[in-house]
C-alpha cells in the first residue's frame, strides 16, 4: 500500500475521471505530468535528430519546441487513448491510437494485483497497478498494466478485485494501525470489512544483515562495467587523475602481497556498503499483513514502494533459505511457495519474498505464522543415511581433484604460475568441508500436512509444500544411483520452483514418504505381496 | 544447536533388510518392439553427421596421417555399440501404465525415471507423431500437469494403442473439475 499522502486525499479520489455510460475510465490526469518524463527514453533518438536538425540550419530553439511538443502531445495520447473498466466479470483495458487493443481478465483469473510508486508517482500521489493472472511463464503478456491511479484508486482496485470474495457483515475489530501515513483506503466502497494483522515489520537493528546478502556485488560489477567503458568510449588516461595516479603508486610501492590485500579489503568494503544501501532502498518500511480477506500483503522500498499482495489459497508452502555468508552470522530469508509465482533471482526473489535477510528465528517465526503451523519449520529433519553421505563425497572429491590436475597439466605445459597450482591444492579441503555440509543439511520429513525438505550448502534452504499442492512424483535413478540403491523423489507442483526434491533416499524410503504425503496414489503400483514374484526384474531397482 | 537433522536408523535399517517394505514394481505395459528400431534410427543419424564428416576430412586433409583413420575407428565402435545397446536397453526400461486414478511412465536407460501422476491433475493430453515415428507407425503420448516438472511422456507406441490412451485420458481427465493446480 502506498504510504504517499496524497495531495488532495479527499473523499472523492482526486480527479478521477467519472466513468462514461459503459463504465469506461481515464487514468489519473496527473499521469499527463509523468508521461513526458517516461516516454523520454523512447523519444530520445527521434529528439537526438531534431537536435542535430536544428542546429545545424541555426535554428535550435524552434526544432527543440517541436521536439518538446512532440513528447508532450505521445503523452496526452496515450492518456486519452487509454481507458479501463471493472465489470462484476471482468477487468479490461482498452488503448491504443490506430491499432485499438483491448485487454481482458476475467476476475476469478487475477491471481496478484501489485501496487508499485517510483519516485515520481510518489510525488504526484499516484501508483501503477499490475493485475497479474498468475500465468508466470508469460507475465508480460498475460497481465495488464494501469500505469496511473490515483494512489488511493490504486489500493480501492486492489481491494476490490482481490478481497471481493471475502464474506460480508464480518466486523472490523482490530483494524490494526491504519497504514503509515493513513492511505485512504476508507475512501473505497470496500466490499467488506477488512481486518488485517501484521506478521512482521522490518525492524532496523536488521540492516546488519545487508552487508552480508551480497547484493552490492552485482552493483560493483555494474559500476566497474560502466567505468571501464566511460574509460574506453572518452579515450581518458586513467594515469591523468591525481587521485588514480596516488593510489596505483602507493600500490606499486606496497609490495605485491599487501597490495593484494589492500585492492580485497576496498573491494569487501565496497560491497558491503553497496549490499547494505541495497538492503535499504529495497526493504526499508517493509511490511508483512494478512488480510482477513485471504491474502498477504507486502509492503517495502525506500524509494520506490512496492506492494506485493498473495491470495493465501494460492499458498503451497513457505521456504526459508539461508545462504552461506547469511547463514554464518545466523541471518535467513523466508520465500513464498505460491502457485502463479515464479522465485525469482537475485535478492529480491520477485513477488515471493515474504522476509528480507533477518535473525533466523524471525524468519521461522513468519514462516510458521504465514503457514499457520510451527512444526514444519522447525521439526528436525529424517537424515538420508550414509549412502546419501557417501554419494555427496563421491561426487565433490572427484571435480576437486580433476580441477587440481588440470591446473598442475596447465602448469606444466602452458606455463601457468605456480602459485595457481598451490592454491588448487586448497579444493579438495573444501571440497571435503562442502560435501559434509551438504549432507549434514540434507534432511526430509512427512507431517500431517507438509512435506518438508531440506538441502543445499551454498544456500541452505528448507521447503515446505502442503501435501495437497503435490501434483506428483518423479523417481529418477542415475546408474550410479540405481548401483547403490537410491532414488532421488521429486514432488511435483504448480507452485514456486515446480519440484521439490528429496535427494538420494532409499527405494523404500521414497516409496514410505510418497505413499504418506499422497495415500492411496502409488497403492496400486506396489509390488504383489511376498511369495508372488513379479514376472519380470524391475530395472529400475538396484538389483545387483 | 542446529537440530535439522537426526539420524534415523530406522529408515537407513529397513533398507538394509530389503523386502520388508513395499516396493514400487514397474508399469505394466512395454511400448511397441517397433520402437527399437525408432531409436536405433533416431540416434543413428547424429552418429552418421559426425561419421561422414569425419570421412571428409579424412578424405580431404589426405596427408596420411594415421590418427585420423584411428579416431574414425573408435567413432564408428562407439556408434555400432551405442546403436546396438542403447535401444534394446531402452525398449527394456520404457513401459507405462494408465489406471483410472493415476498415470505411471518409466523412461530411460542408463539413467532411469518413473513418473506418477493422478488422473485428476491431469491438465492436456497430446499425441504427436513426428515424420521418423510416421515410418515405423509409432506414435508417442504426453500428458502435462500443472507443473512445468512434471510432463510424462511414452514414446514408441504403436498408432492403436496410442489413440486407445488418448481417448481414455480425454474422457477420464474430462470428467474431473477443478483448475488442477
Amino acid at each position: 500500500m502506498t504510504a504517499t499522502p496524497s495531495p488532495a486525499g479527499t473523499a472523492e479520489p482526486a480527479g478521477s475521471t467519472p466513468p462514461d455510460s459503459a463504465g469506461w475510465r481515464r487514468l489519473n490526469p496527473r499521469m499527463l505530468l509523468l508521461y513526458p518524463v517516461q516516454e523520454l527514453p523512447r523519444a530520445l533518438p527521434a529528439l537526438f535528430g531534431l537536435l542535430i536538425a536544428g542546429s545545424s540550419r541555426g535554428n535550435g530553439q524552434a526544432w527543440s519546441f517541436v521536439g518538446v511538443a512532440i513528447v508532450v502531445g505521445l503523452g496526452v495520447m496515450r492518456w486519452l487513448t487509454t481507458s479501463y473498466r471493472i465489470t462484476p466479470d471482468q477487468v479490461q483495458v482498452r488503448r491504443g491510437l490506430l491499432r485499438r487493443q483491448v485487454l481482458t481478465v476475467p476476475r476469478d483469473r487475477v491471481r496478484t494485483v501489485d501496487v508499485t510508486a517510483h519516485v515520481l508517482h510518489r510525488l504526484l500521489g499516484l501508483a501503477r497497478v499490475n493485475v497479474g493472472t498468475g500465468q508466470s511463464d508469460r507475465e508480460r503478456e498475460s497481465g495488464i498494466r494501469l500505469d496511473g491511479l490515483s494512489a488511493e484508486q490504486a489500493d480501492g482496485l486492489r481491494e476490490e478485485l482481490l478481497h471481493r470474495r471475502a464474506r460480508p457483515g464480518r466486523p472490523a475489530t482490530d483494524r490494526t494501525a491504519a497504514a503509515p501515513a493513513g492511505a485512504a483506503t476508507a475512501t473505497v466502497p470496500a466490499p467488506a470489512a477488512v481486518v488485517e494483522r501484521e506478521l512482521a515489520r522490518l525492524d532496523p537493528a536488521w540492516i546488519r544483515f545487508g552487508p552480508f546478502t551480497l547484493s552490492g556485488l552485482v552493483t560493483l560489477g555494474l559500476l566497474a562495467g560502466f567505468l571501464s567503458q566511460l574509460v574506453d568510449e572518452a579515450h581518458l588516461d586513467p594515469s591523468r587523475f591525481g587521485l588514480v595516479r596516488t593510489v596505483v603508486d602507493q600500490l606499486a610501492a606496497a609490495g605485491l602481497w599487501l597490495a593484494i590485500l589492500e585492492v580485497v579489503a576496498a573491494a569487501v568494503l565496497v560491497v558491503a556498503v553497496a549490499s547494505t544501501f541495497g538492503y535499504v532502498l529495497a526493504f526499508w518500511g517493509f511490511r508483512l499483513v494478512r488480510h482477513s480477506g485471504g491474502t498477504l500483503q507486502v509492503t517495502r522500498g525506500l524509494v520506490t514502494m512496492r506492494a506485493t499482495t498473495i491470495e493465501e489459497r494460492r499458498l503451497r508452502g513457505v521456504e526459508v533459505s539461508e545462504p552461506l555468508l547469511l547463514r554464518a552470522v545466523g541471518g535467513a530469508r523466508c520465500i513464498a511457495i505460491a502457485t502463479g509465482l515464479r522465485v525469482g533471482r537475485g535478492a529480491e526473489r520477485g513477488g515471493t519474498m515474504l522476509l528480507p535477510s533477518a535473525p533466523r528465528a524471525e524468519a521461522q517465526r513468519v514462516a510458521a505464522a504465514v503457514l499457520g503451523r510451527r512444526e514444519p519449520v522447525i521439526v528436525p529433519l529424517r537424515a538420508h543415511g550414509p549412502v546419501a553421505r557417501r554419494r555427496r563425497y563421491t561426487r565433490a572429491l572427484p571435480i576437486c581433484a580433476l580441477l587440481a590436475a588440470a591446473a598442475a597439466a596447465l602448469w606444466w605445459w602452458a606455463g601457468l604460475p605456480a602459485w595457481v597450482v598451490v592454491a588448487s591444492l586448497a579444493l579438495p579441503p573444501l571440497g571435503v568441508l562442502a560435501a559434509a555440509d551438504r549432507y549434514r543439511n540434507l534432511g526430509h520429513e512427512v507431517l500431517d500436512r507438509d512435506l518438508v525438505s531440506a538441502w543445499g550448502s551454498l544456500v541452505r534452504r528448507r521447503n515446505v509444500l502442503a501435501r495437497d499442492g503435490i501434483i506428483g512424483w518423479n523417481l529418477r535413478q542415475s546408474f550410479f544411483q540405481r548401483r547403490a540403491g537410491v532414488v532421488t523423489l521429486t514432488a511435483t507442483t504448480a507452485a514456486g520452483r515446480q519440484s521439490y526434491r528429496v535427494q538420494d533416499v532409499t527405494a523404500a524410503e521414497a516409496v514410505r514418504v510418497a505413499g504418506e504425503a499422497l495415500p492411496g496414489l502409488l497403492t496400486p503400483f506396489l509390488a504383489e505381496p511376498a511369495g508372488e514374484r513379479p514376472v519380470r526384474k524391475a530395472p529400475i531397482r538396484g538389483e545387483r | 544447536v542446529d537440530g535439522r537433522t537426526v539420524p534415523d536408523s530406522e529408515a537407513s535399517g529397513a533398507a538394509l533388510r530389503g523386502g520388508t517394505a513395499p516396493e514400487l514394481r514397474p508399469p505394466r505395459y512395454r511400448v511397441s518392439t517397433k520402437a527399437i528400431w525408432y531409436w536405433t534410427a533416431r540416434a543413428s543419424f547424429g552418429w552418421l553427421v559426425l561419421l561422414v564428416g569425419q570421412v571428409i576430412w579424412l578424405v580431404a586433409a589426405h596427408d596420411g596421417q594415421a590418427w585420423h583413420g584411428i579416431v574414425l575407428a573408435i567413432t564408428a565402435v562407439l556408434a555400432l555399440a551405442h546403436l546396438i545397446v542403447m535401444p534394446r536397453w531402452r525398449y527394456r526400461v520404457h513401459r507405462w501404465e494408465a489406471t483410472p486414478e493415476a498415470m505411471y511412465t518409466q523412461s530411460g536407460w542408463f539413467n532411469q525415471e518413473r513418473r506418477i501422476a493422478p488422473i485428476s491433475r491431469i491438465q492436456t493430453v497430446d499425441s504427436e507423431r513426428g515424420p521418423l515415428e510416421q515410418v515405423f507407425g509409432l506414435s508417442n503420448v504426453t500428458v502435462t500437469t500443472a507443473s512445468a516438472a512434471g510432463p510424462l511422456r511414452i514414446n514408441g507406441l504403436d498408432r492403436d494403442t496410442a489413440q486407445r490412451l488418448l481417448d481414455d485420458l480425454t474422457v477420464a481427465a474430462q470428467a474431473m473439475r477443478g483448475d488442477a493446480t
